[in-house]
């Protein structure tokens, strides 16, 4: 019997044989020339009289005009929710859920529409606005929906009640399905919202409020407010406000925390990350490429529990090095809107220009980096797939969060040393565990540091389960019963 | 007539009885004005070496069953009953209405005894309650456990000094969290009594800390020390913005009590789960279903 040839089967990669044709989603987005702020149930010009451009990164093209709020805007906000919330709050749970439920019945009618809007506004590309944020989005209020009539199970033997009027920031990476985590778990436990969209990323929110106002929902319950840092500031300082729910980096989480210092209201933080994806020799490697990809590349590497630190075992470092340069080779970067896209557009240039140097330092440190050849569109902002081999803990590209599509490679000999190099960081919101020992995955799951621990998968989300931080990725949980329990007293 | 011995009081650090490295103390008198002892004044060193006591024994601690936290929390109990008249005349000789303070510092630590009682019988329940699985809609198991957060300062109230104290301190505990504590800057002798009967309670040495010394020395080291992972603390105004202010340099959890409305310390509204779920981490593991 002949001996096995040593050298791999030779491989097809259909993108050097022929280039696709664009197949590009055309849904009619729907998107105004421009938007006002939505207080007390409509859309109001802003009393600072100011507006700005809201750009797509898909070709920086301008989509909108986008109201800036000023503090007397977000004090009418205020003013709406607070005089909202005595009815709201006082409405029967099964009554208050019945919004709710519409509220996803309405958005999965307008999916496609959404989800063309949130690739134009964001640059994610379709297939995850499509086939993610809006089935999640819409799922986020179904399922809470169920909560409202049901919070006294909630208590532990104390009687529950609602905050009041709650304040909320919300990122740019994820608009409309951030918005449905915030939002859904606020209204089914009764308090009324001022909700900050991201300044970039303001369109799918203010879409939104159209879906709000075909549901009926009452005059002040959910109040949007658009602008950039000023605007969020003026959200989180407001004296009506019972609790500030913010997701975002960790910088302005802490100047968050600071700014509430003294105050008695509630704050719950959703802050950055810079997850350890972990991969031992025993693991099925094929799976682990895909998922390792997965977790780097979604959204463009724009998630803030992207598995952005591969911790891989030295016995199998190469070939999952090898396989994973063969994997992104494939991948498709360039239109958002084309249905075979992977890497989209990075949302913003101040965000690519973050990325440009986080990667530079990486070079200058002397890790080695590989990108594949890919032509990038002309217009727009779009940035390779990037892996960065040999790295070590010192390196900036291994501390920072890039939140951009660039993968850290660090490697590990023991279980051990895999889980003292995953806690070393003062993140903890997620981390990824490859092997296929089940004792071995439970016994990693106890001893990271982390919120969420993707075994054998990544970036998997779901509104009955909670999403959140240890250490300095914030506090408090969205998603699930432990979600709830931050949205009341 | 015979000459007492008396106490020399020292904090209980690491599980070994410590002056402060400072070397000051601040005498302590009774209601009467007579003297009754030197309380060790501890510094921001002394409370950054009970932090890594604490550190050192909170994996360890974490790793414990919950039945047998249970038991260890039931033994202190234990201790507390045997020695229940001198703590509470330790709480009561500070009090100049000797009558009526006799009568309710002997209600403070009936009711510490049964605090303890009651949390040593959460050890094994509070995870079935607060923990889930998630009916998830893609084929994964999906389940959420309540972590122990590691490190927690606790900054004690003056009113109630024992039970006070240990109301804030046992529901950090009982879920394998440590705890360095600052024990009432005014009446600190009760924490001093304490830390004697925390040692022979089969508690490992440095789960808790307790410090003596004034609160304006240690509130900034207590608001920034980035291995302190929470905060419980009863707290005036100032103070809870300092708290509040150096927490968040370390994304800190912090839990204040306003120090100038009145806690019934007594009540069992002042105990629960919900105490509890303020020192943890809620983790969420995904795993996929197949063959």
């Amino acid at each position: 019997m002949p001996a096995k040839p040593k050298s791999p089967a030779r491989e097809l990669l259909f993108g050097d044989l022929w280039t696709y044709d664009p197949a590009p989603e055309t849904a009619d987005p729907n998107i105004s020339a421009r938007y006002g702020l939505f207080i007390n149930g409509r859309f109001s010009a802003p009393k600072s009289r100011k507006y700005f451009p809201s750009v797509s990164p898909r070709d920086e093209s301008k989509l909108a005009e986008i109201a800036l709020a000023g503090p007397a805007d977000v004090d009418a906000a205020y003013q709406a929710a607070a005089a909202a919330f005595p009815a709201w709050s006082g409405l029967p749970g099964a009554e208050r859920g019945k919004f709710l439920y519409r509220i996803a019945r309405l958005l999965q009618d307008r999916a496609r529409e959404f989800a063309v809007a949130e690739t134009l506004d964001g640059g994610k590309p379709i297939k995850e606005s499509r086939d993610f944020d809006l089935p999640v989005a819409a799922a986020h209020f179904f399922y809470h929906a169920g909560w409202a009539d049901k919070l006294e199970y909630l208590g532990h033997g104390k009687p529950v009640r609602p905050l009041g009027v709650v304040g909320q920031v919300i990122p740019w990476n994820f608009p409309l399905l951030m918005l449905a985590w915030k939002l859904a778990p606020a209204l089914a436990a009764g308090n009324t919202v001022v909700l900050k969209p991201a300044e970039t990323t303001s369109i799918t929110a203010l879409k939104f409020a159209s879906v709000l106002t075909d549901a009926g929902l009452p005059p002040g319950v959910v109040n949007i407010v658009t602008g950039a840092g000023e605007t969020g500031a003026a959200v989180v300082r407001h004296p009506l406000a019972s609790k500030i729910a913010f997701t975002g980096s960790t910088e302005v989480g802490k100047a968050i925390q600071r700014a509430l210092a003294g105050t008695d209201r509630k704050l719950t933080l959703e802050l950055g990350g810079k997850a350890a994806n972990i991969v031992f020799g025993d693991a099925p490697l094929d799976q682990a490429v895909e998922g390792i990809v997965n977790g780097i590349f979604f959204n463009q590497g724009h998630v803030c529990c992207a598995g952005s630190r591969l911790l891989v075992q030295e016995s199998v470092a190469a070939e999952v090095l090898a396989r994973l340069k063969r994997r992104i080779a494939t991948l498709r970067v360039g239109d958002p809107l084309d249905k075979n896209t992977d890497l989209g557009a990075i949302n913003s240039r101040e965000q690519l220009d973050r990325i440009r140097g986080l990667v530079a330092s990486g070079v200058e440190e002397g890790a080695t980096i590989y990108q594949p050849e890919c032509r990038l569109p002309a217009k727009g902002w779009y940035y390779p797939p990037t892996l960065f081999s040999g790295v070590s803990q010192s390196h900036r590209v291994a501390n920072e969060e890039i939140f951009g599509p660039v993968l850290s490679i660090l490697t590990f000999r023991t279980p051990q040393e895999a889980i003292e190099k995953a806690n070393n960081t003062a993140y903890g919101l997620s981390a990824g565990v490859w092997t296929d020992k089940g004792s071995r995955i439970l016994w990693m799951a106890d001893r990271l540091k982390a919120g969420v621990v993707w075994a054998n998968t990544y970036n998997k989300f779901d509104p009955a389960s909670p999403f959140g931080g240890f250490k300095e990725s914030g506090f408090g949980r969205e998603g699930g019963r432990q979600g709830m329990w931050d949205y009341l007293g | 007539m015979r000459t007492a011995i008396t106490k020399t009081p020292k904090c209980y650090v690491g599980g070994a009885f410590i002056r402060s490295e400072s070397g000051r103390v601040a005498a302590l008198y009774d209601a009467g004005g007579g003297f009754h002892c030197n309380i060790p004044q501890c510094s921001r060193k002394d409370l950054r070496n009970a932090v890594e006591a604490a550190a050192k024994a909170a994996p360890g601690w974490a790793a414990r069953s919950g039945y047998n936290r249970g038991q260890i929390l039931y033994r202190l109990a234990e201790m507390l009953e045997a020695r229940a008249v001198e703590m509470t005349a330790a709480i009561n000789v500070f009090e100049p209405d000797m009558d009526r303070s006799h009568r309710q510092a002997a209600a403070e630590v009936a009711t510490a005894i049964d605090r303890i009682v009651h949390y040593a019988g959460w050890a094994d329940k509070y995870q079935a309650l607060l923990g889930s699985v998630n009916p998830v809609s893609s084929p994964h198991f999906n389940f959420t456990v309540a972590e122990p957060m590691g490190v927690i300062g606790v900054i004690a109230p003056d009113a109630a000094p024992l039970l006070g104290l240990l109301s804030l301190v046992l529901p950090a505990i009982v879920s394998g969290n440590t705890v360095v504590a600052l024990a009432s800057e005014h009446r600190p002798y009760p924490s001093i009594l304490l830390g004697e009967m925390l040692a022979t309670s089969d508690l490992p040495g440095g789960v808790v800390n307790l410090l003596t010394g004034k609160r304006s020395d240690l509130v900034s080291t207590f608001a920034t020390h980035a291995h302190l992972r929470g905060l419980s603390a009863v707290a005036g105004a100032d103070d809870r913005v300092k708290l509040q202010t150096g927490a968040a340099d370390s994304v800190k959890r912090v839990h204040l009590i306003p120090a100038e409305t009145e806690t019934d310390w007594l009540s069992p509204a002042a105990q629960g789960l919900d105490p509890i779920r303020r020192h943890l981490e809620f983790k969420t593991v995904w795993h996929p279903i197949g063959v």
